[in-house]
């Protein structure tokens, strides 16, 4: 008898190493070729479709295990990345005297408490925004969700007055770049003889996250916990009368994909050294759910695979819209940002109706969708 | 006789429809219960309050001389009354082995910090579950199906299936809504040979029929609902005879 | 500070459009179960159309009330094509797929349909001409204008038409019974396509009307206009109770007053500390109020776990 579906990571141990080998040393030049091979805008890109793969594995927890629908994570995000800017940048000395006589050094927040406290942080909002709300009925509760969303971004565009907190739609500047130990990730380190630029380290730090990211929802998954979530996706009310306490286990799919989006909010900030509103809007938080739904919901292999295409095909359509039209027709007849997003939405459309389970789902998913096929033929 | 539950004075309104009065009974430890009635008498009503999913207007329900926590279906499970459904609730897209394996949710303690560490513990408690899930499988018939999804189980086995679910959660008492519906003769008299098999290990069962056969021949005691109230209680040879019963059942009232 | 019927005022003309809007989502969620996204996007090429169509006939010396017509005539044939045909392409392939397919299908229809009016139209703000008189009278101290009257006016027409076709048309009551359970409707005979493509039809037609009057109420069109407009009506339909023809127009005209007296009177009575700013946090906290006490909103029908 096999065991499908179960311990991945065994699966894992098991492919021959030369192939651990194989990906890894892949993954560790990855950057080295991208920015050769294209320039450095193309690792920044990279370094974004790390970011969206821990935003959108976070998402996966809330939407494809438990299948709570969730339209503001992006709000989680959010509470990550004004932590980290808060508390490493000199916006908050500049405005709070005491905060100054506190810190005469001013703020710079150590990575290694900033990234839990956010993931803490985000999953306490996660719980806020839960407990009066789940139990809702599921487009009651996207409708709900995408509200609190909304609710957090106008707070944010806005808590400048009466006291600056947030420095409203200006955002936050003069962010501190990430330093682990005394390496600065934030400029270009001579590594072994090796100079590694900054873009670089922070695709190294990113992965490392996404790995640990991996292992933490592969073994979630593969748990009790996880067998709980996807029992109340699959019937709520079965669930209770197997003593699924189903309100408990929710907020903790909603507190632990909130926290997941609260790291990410954390390198983000650390990242682009500024944050502002502009950055947590609604689409943000539908184009996360349209990566997990694209990819194959419920599965880790087609998120990934979900995040990565569009982060990246936007991006592909942006530099190739208009040496393609030049080829083509000898001039740009299309504006080549309308364009870009006519054949992403077209991407998003016809993905849906070709693959509807998404690109790569869970084995079980697509299987469940070909009877759904036979029975309405 | 030792009363294992005990219901007191149960009432019910759905809008102006009295759908439960002052249902009382008791169920001893160890026996085959049986409730039946007549379509819309109130058996499935009686229940889902039973087993917590509906809140009930009226009455309480003492489980081993406590009272339920009627209202909350995951605390009447803890406490130990395990139920199945009448139009059966599996998680479809989950293999037989995880629906049986969510079953020992409630009895099991692993968060998610154990899960995420794997700590000796979780990993020891895991490998409980599955072997558990595995031997309550085997105990219902259906050891050869347990990596196939629940959705594409025959109605018998997924029959099969939410019984073993409903066992993995150690309960004291299991409430069986009408788990013969839909079944043929051949599956009927392996259903009944579980059920007695169940009463022999020990377990308490309620049992809501409508095949009024299955009950007689089955049932240590049975119950009869008519329009929301209790007729009658007692052993299947007095209730056969008790003429509001066989009014209910033949009479005109329910054409 | 603005009278109270002044913000009264105000809040019922922006209900009216939110709820003409919000009976396009209802309608459709009633029948699919489905959260058509598109949907604002449809509003918004109804007042471009209707915008393209008045430029037109600009030279032309028609009184502007008949331009206005005229828009119309031909904007709301448009838009129900254009909702008819995004059912057919994006939806209508994906009824048995999962639940969130249909969504993200929508969210690329919408972005498809923003970028081909920025192609036609271009990312400009769209000044709308003044189709009816906007100098304002006064009326017991509050200042109306007859656009606002005229907004008012429409709306309860058009939505007084919609019941009357529901309640009392054929094709009414097969959209009803198809509501009530698909299935069984199919059995009975009705042509369960036939009156999806009609559903959104209708509610695109709404949609176009919403468009216009809006457009008219703040003198603008935008290639983005849609898409917060449809964010306000969708809350309004699930304030009301989503798939509930009533719940929708409860659910607009409670919205349009919450912004209204929200962004007049919050400002002042917390000295300015939450101004007009804060709007859209009133509207979302009463949304979630409304859906912690009534969880299925307003007018919405209680549905208890069946077992």
């Amino acid at each position: 008898m096999g065991q499908p579906g179960k311990n991945i990571m065994i699966q894992i141990n098991k492919k021959p190493w030369w192939g651990v080998v194989l990906v890894a040393v892949a993954l560790a030049v990855l950057p080295f070729i991208t920015g050769a091979a294209f320039g450095p805008a193309w690792v920044r890109v990279l370094d974004f479709a790390l970011l969206y793969v821990l935003l959108s594995l976070g998402l996966n927890i809330v939407v494809g295990y438990a299948g709570l629908l969730d339209l503001g994570y992006v709000a989680f995000y959010a509470v990550g990345a004004y932590l980290y800017a808060l508390a490493s940048s000199p916006h908050l000395i500049q405005n709070f005297p005491a905060i100054a006589a506190l810190f005469p050094a001013g703020l710079h927040g150590p990575i290694w408490l900033l990234l839990p406290a956010g993931a803490l942080l985000a999953g306490v909002f996660g719980v806020l925004l839960g407990a009066p709300t789940l139990r809702l009925r599921g487009d009651y509760l996207a409708i709900v969700t995408l509200g609190f969303g909304e609710i957090v971004r106008i707070f944010m565009n806005n808590l400048y007055r009466p006291v600056n907190i947030t420095n409203g739609a200006q955002g936050i500047t003069q962010i501190d770049g990430i330093h682990i130990g005394s390496l600065a990730l934030d400029r270009t380190q001579n590594i072994l003889g090796l100079a590694v630029p900054s873009l670089h380290l922070y695709y190294y730090l990113f992965l490392a996250l996404v790995l640990l990211i991996i292992v933490v929802s592969v073994r979630l998954e593969d748990s009790r916990i996880g067998r709980a979530w996807v029992a109340i996706r699959e019937d709520e009310v079965a669930a209770k009368a197997c003593g699924i306490n189903t309100r408990n286990v929710k907020l903790l799919a909603f507190a632990m994909g909130a926290s997941f989006g609260g790291v990410a909010g954390g390198l983000f900030a650390g990242f682009q050294q500024f944050v502002s509103p502009e950055s947590f809007q609604l689409i943000d938080s539908i184009m996360i759910l349209a990566m997990v739904v694209l990819g194959g919901m419920g599965h880790i292999p087609g998120v990934i695979l979900g995040s990565l295409l569009l982060t990246g095909l936007p991006e592909l359509f942006r530099y190739s819209a208009t040496p393609v039209q030049q080829m083509l027709f000898g001039k740009v007849l299309i504006d080549p940002e309308t364009l870009r997003m006519l054949l992403f939405g077209l991407t998003l459309v016809v993905v849906m109706l070709y693959r509807p389970a998404g690109l790569w789902p869970e084995k079980r998913r697509s299987r469940e969708l070909e009877q759904k096929r036979g029975e309405a033929a | 006789m030792s009363a294992l539950l005990e219901a007191r004075n149960i009432g019910k309104r759905f809008g102006g429809v009295q759908a439960l009065k002052d249902v009382s009974l008791t169920i001893a430890s160890g026996e085959i219960y049986g409730l039946i009635g007549p379509n819309g008498a109130g058996k499935t009503t009686f229940f889902n309050v039973l087993t917590g999913l509906y809140p009930r207007d009226a009455g309480e329900v003492l489980f081993q001389g406590t009272p339920l926590k009627l209202g909350n279906p995951s605390a009447v499970a803890a406490a130990g009354v395990a139920r199945t459904f009448q139009n059966i609730r599996l998680f479809a897209n989950m293999t037989a082995l995880e629906n049986v394996m969510v079953g020992r949710y409630v009895r099991t303690r692993s968060g998610v910090i154990g899960a995420v560490l794997r700590t000796r513990r979780t990993r020891e408690e895991e490998t409980a579950i599955q072997r558990r899930a595995e031997e309550l499988l085997h105990y219902v018939g259906i050891p050869h199906r347990a990596n196939d999804l629940a959705r594409n189980l025959s109605y018998g086995d997924q029959r099969r299936l939410e019984i073993a679910r409903a066992l993995a959660t150690e309960p004291k008492l299991l409430a069986l809504d009408e788990p013969a519906a839909g079944m043929n003769a051949t599956e009927t008299a392996e259903l009944r040979k579980l059920i007695v098999g169940l009463r022999d290990d020990g377990l308490t069962v309620l049992l809501i029929e409508h095949d009024v056969k299955l009950v007689m021949g089955l049932c240590d005691r049975v119950a009869v609902l008519d329009y929301g109230e209790k007729i009658v209680e007692d052993v299947p040879e007095v209730v056969q005879r008790h003429p509001q019963v066989i009014e209910a059942y033949l009479g005109t009232g329910h054409g | 500070m603005e009278t109270l019927l002044q913000q009264i005022i105000n809040g019922i003309v922006l209900g009216a459009v939110y709820a003409l809007v919000a009976l396009g989502y209802t309608m459709v969620y009633g029948i699919l179960g489905l959260i058509n996204f598109a949907h604002g996007e449809v509003v918004m090429v109804g007042a471009m159309v209707t915008l393209a169509v008045i430029k037109l006939l600009a030279g032309t010396g028609l009184p502007l009330v008949v331009q206005l017509l005229i828009g119309l005539a031909v904007s709301i044939p448009a838009c129900m094509a254009l909702g008819a045909g995004i059912e057919r392409v994006a939806y209508r392939p994906l009824r048995n797929a999962p639940r969130l397919a249909p969504l993200i299908t929508a969210i690329g229809v919408s972005i498809i349909l923003q970028y081909l009016v920025v192609l036609v139209w271009g990312r400009t703000y769209h000044p709308y001409p003044e189709l009816l008189p906007t100098t304002p009278f006064d009326l017991a101290g509050a200042r109306i204008s007859p656009a606002q009257v005229a907004i008012i006016f429409f709306s309860a027409l058009v939505m007084a038409g919609l019941l009357w076709l529901v309640h009392h048309t054929r094709l009414g009551r097969a959209m009803r019974a198809t509501a009530e359970n698909p299935v069984v409707a199919r059995l009975m005979g009705v042509n369960v396509n036939h009156v999806v493509t009609m559903t959104f039809a209708i509610g695109s037609a709404l949609g176009a009307v919403a468009g216009v009057l809006v457009s008219i109420n703040y003198s603008v069109a935008h290639y983005q206009m849609g898409f917060i407009l449809g964010l306000k009506a969708f809350t309004a339909a699930v304030l009301g109770g989503i798939g509930n023809l009533g719940g929708a127009m409860v659910g607009g005209l409670l919205l349009g007053l919450i912004e209204a007296l929200g962004s007049g009177y919050v400002g002042d009575l917390t000295g300015g500390l939450f101004g007009s700013n804060y709007r859209d946090v009133f509207a979302f906290l009463v949304l979630i109020v409304v859906l912690i006490f009534r969880p299925s909103g307003l007018l919405g029908e209680r549905v208890a776990e069946r077992a």
